[in-house]
């Protein structure tokens, strides 16, 4: 096991750019994941520290190894592709042992490891079918198998998840969670799922266009995102947000371009008049007698909770209340930001804004 | 009863032939494969047919036969050219096959790579194929002319050599240079079926063994190779059909000399029955080739028989 850290890692292929100057650092035995909209250069960093690109500018550490220039099969880490990458012509057990003959390890230390990730696995009765005798979920977890047996100083997974169905994939999570658990290698995981990032990760790092938005523990970036596209990209659904300008005083609120008020715990000091972005999340709001008269526009139950899209002053918010709601299209029901969960932008830069 | 109910129960009590001819997926299968069946029949068939036909006879150019059984059979079995035509088709069918098979490999591998003007390179290897047979084959004459050879006049440059090569006159240097000659023309289609498989398997797998620490003949080895082996089986199945039945190079190059030591089955049939016009031992010969193509064919269906591992539902 070993820690990784990234400094200043660039990458460009020819002219374009994609990755501008990330710098993480993931401690021994922790589970990172990164997590982003598509394209924002995940897969291209996963691939940098596995040594399958080449890295244009910066550097990264596999402990104090800089490994740069070492070649892939030197850095002792395993990968866990999307589409798995399993060898279809080799059975389950050949599959997981292939590194292992490689390197001429002796049969019954194969047999031991091979064993021993099967059964961590429940894969001990597929050893002898081939790759296409499996479902998806039997596929990942032969592709987690052959990461198992290695050993490696550092898991690698991209979007290992994405081809299952979301009943599997559930499973699957919890899966791989109890795995890092039980074995604490130091794991790299990206994917766009940020339910999976919130639920798997001991840190989670947004990335958006080639930079890093925002790195730390799930509920620091969903308690205090950074940024208006970290508070956007991290829960679900996602915040409500609505410009406007801050009106400090003894009862400071927030003025909507709209025109209508909104509650506010505190103002940042010397903020009066300021124009901001207003950023509630949906399960922020509470139906009271007290609150602001808002005309229902959309229900939808979804069992235990109730998603509601309601209309305030102009402008539409999406609210998740755990009550029922009897309320059809065209009511009012009275809904209120809960003022101390509220989250302020600058308008310009999307920097979040006081504490 | 009226016919319209008569109708309406006369299928579910016993459907007419018409009926069960439409509704059976094999008797309509057979409805729909009788035109190509009578093609088959008529332009493949037939021909052979009457090659097989005329191998039985003494047929002669101008003089209908009779059947004579075996005799021209048990006559070729003592005839030392054919048996030595029999030996230099194997020796020109293996050679060059494996010769093709190895550059051909080769070739599609280094294309396979990230090469600069990579289409440009693929469209010249595809240049062999695209020039007719006998136009190759002549330029192929020119270069092996006993005079005037471009390869003799390089070496005597180079002062590797003090007199020209005799490629066509010797016995050996005449069978180096057909086959050499074929394999020249063989490999597009070897090079580019190849790398029509290498571009269908997927990079992640060479990534993945990369990973779990394989250099890149390991590579080759346990990934490329079996992934590639399907098709190995079917381009040089098609290889080895063409090579064994090579006719056009080898009648512009030597007309089967010098001693007929470049003979193939193919041109000594060819030369038995048109210009020796001995039309029933040309078809012997022709005929004798069929045991020959089949093993080659049974081999083949074989190793092409569906690995194991591709077995199974799709992904
Ligand atoms: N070989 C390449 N040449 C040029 N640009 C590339 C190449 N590979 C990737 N890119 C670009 O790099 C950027 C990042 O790609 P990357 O695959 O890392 O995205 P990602 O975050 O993994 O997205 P996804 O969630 O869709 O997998 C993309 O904009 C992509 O277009
Ligand atoms: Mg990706």
């Amino acid at each position: 096991m070993a820690s990784v850290n990234i400094r200043d890692v660039r990458k460009a292929y020819g002219a374009t750019q994609v990755i501008h100057g990330v710098d993480i650092r993931i401690e021994d035995g922790e589970f990172v994941i990164l997590v982003g909209p598509s394209g924002c250069g995940k897969s291209t960093l996963l691939r940098m520290i596995a040594g399958l690109e080449n890295i244009t500018g910066g550097e990264i550490l596999i402990g104090d190894r800089v490994v740069n220039d070492v070649p892939p099969k030197e850095r002792d880490i395993a990968m866990v592709f999307q589409n798995y990458a399993l060898y279809p012509h080799m059975t389950v057990a050949d599959n997981m042992a292939f590194s292992m003959k490689l390197r001429k390890a002796p049969q019954s230390e194969i047999d031991e490891r091979v064993n021993k990730a099967a059964g961590i696995l429940g894969l001990t009765h597929l050893l002898e079918r081939y790759p296409r005798q499996l479902s998806g979920g039997q596929r990942q977890r032969v592709a987690m198998g052959r990461a198992i047996v290695r050993d490696p100083q550092v898991f690698l997974f991209d979007e290992p998840l994405s081809n299952l169905d979301a009943k599997l994939r559930v499973q699957m999570r919890t899966e791989i969670k109890e795995l890092h658990q039980r074995l604490k290698t130091t794991t790299v995981y990206v994917t766009h799922d940020q339910i999976e990032a919130m639920t798997m990760a001991d840190k989670i790092v947004v990335m958006h266009d080639g930079i890093v938005e925002q790195m730390g523990a799930p509920l620091e970036l969903y308690d205090r995102p950074a940024n208006l596209f970290v508070a956007g990209f991290i829960g679900s659904p996602a915040m409500n947000f609505v410009k406007g300008r801050i009106k400090a005083g003894a009862v400071p609120s927030f003025e909507t371009e709209e025109g209508a008020s909104l509650p506010l715990a505190s103002a940042p000091q010397g903020s009066d008049g300021r124009p901001a972005v207003y950023g509630i999340r949906p399960e922020h709001f509470r139906l009271t007698d007290d609150g602001l008269p808002a005309e229902v526009v959309v229900v939808e139950p979804t069992g235990s909770e109730t998603q509601v899209v309601a209309r305030l002053g102009g402008h539409e918010y999406v609210c998740v209340f755990r009550e029922r709601i009897s309320a059809g299209p065209g009511e009012t029901i009275r809904i209120a930001p809960d003022p101390g969960l509220v989250h302020l932008f600058d308008v310009e830069s999307g920097k979040r804004l006081g504490a | 009863m009226t016919d319209a109910t008569a109708a309406r129960l006369r299928p579910a009590s016993r459907p007419s032939l018409w009926d069960r001819i439409g509704q059976g997926r094999n008797a309509l299968g057979l409805i729909f494969m009788l035109p190509a069946a009578v093609f088959l029949l008529l332009f493949l068939t037939y021909p052979l047919g009457l090659g097989v036909w005329l191998g039985f006879t003494d047929t002669r150019i101008g003089r209908a036969g009779v059947f004579i059984g075996l005799e021209n059979y048990e006559m070729l079995l003592t005839d030392h050219v054919f048996l030595l035509s029999v030996f230099n088709t194997i020796l020109y069918t293996v050679v060059a096959s494996i010769l093709k098979f190895a550059l051909g490999l080769w070739l599609a591998l280094i294309l396979n790579e990230h090469l600069p003007f990579k289409a440009f390179f693929r469209a010249i290897v595809l240049l062999p194929w695209v020039v007719p047979t006998v136009l190759s084959a002549i330029a192929f004459w020119w270069i092996y002319d006993a005079q005037f050879s471009i390869i003799s006049w390089a070496l005597i440059k180079l002062g590797w050599i003090d007199a020209p090569i005799n490629f066509l006159g010797d016995s050996t240097n005449a069978r180096a240079s057909v086959i050499a000659a074929n394999v020249w023309r063989g490999i597009p289609f070897v090079a580019i079926s190849l790398l029509a498989g290498l571009q269908t398997i997927p990079p992640s797998l060479n990534e993945a063994a990369t990973l779990d620490g394989a250099t890149s003949w390991q590579r080759f080895r346990h990934i490329t190779l079996p992934m590639l082996s399907p098709i190995i089986a079917v381009v040089m199945t098609f290889s080895v059909l063409f090579t064994f039945t090579d006719f056009q190079l080898i009648y512009v190059l030597t007309r089967g000399g010098p001693l007929n030591a470049t003979h193939l089955m193919a041109t000594l049939s060819f030369q038995r029955a048109i210009p020796g016009g001995q039309l029933g031992e040309g078809a012997a010969i022709a005929v004798a080739m069929i045991p020959f193509l089949l093993g080659a064919i049974l081999f083949s269906y074989f190793g092409l028989q569906r690995r194991k591992w591709q077995q199974g539902g799709a992904d």
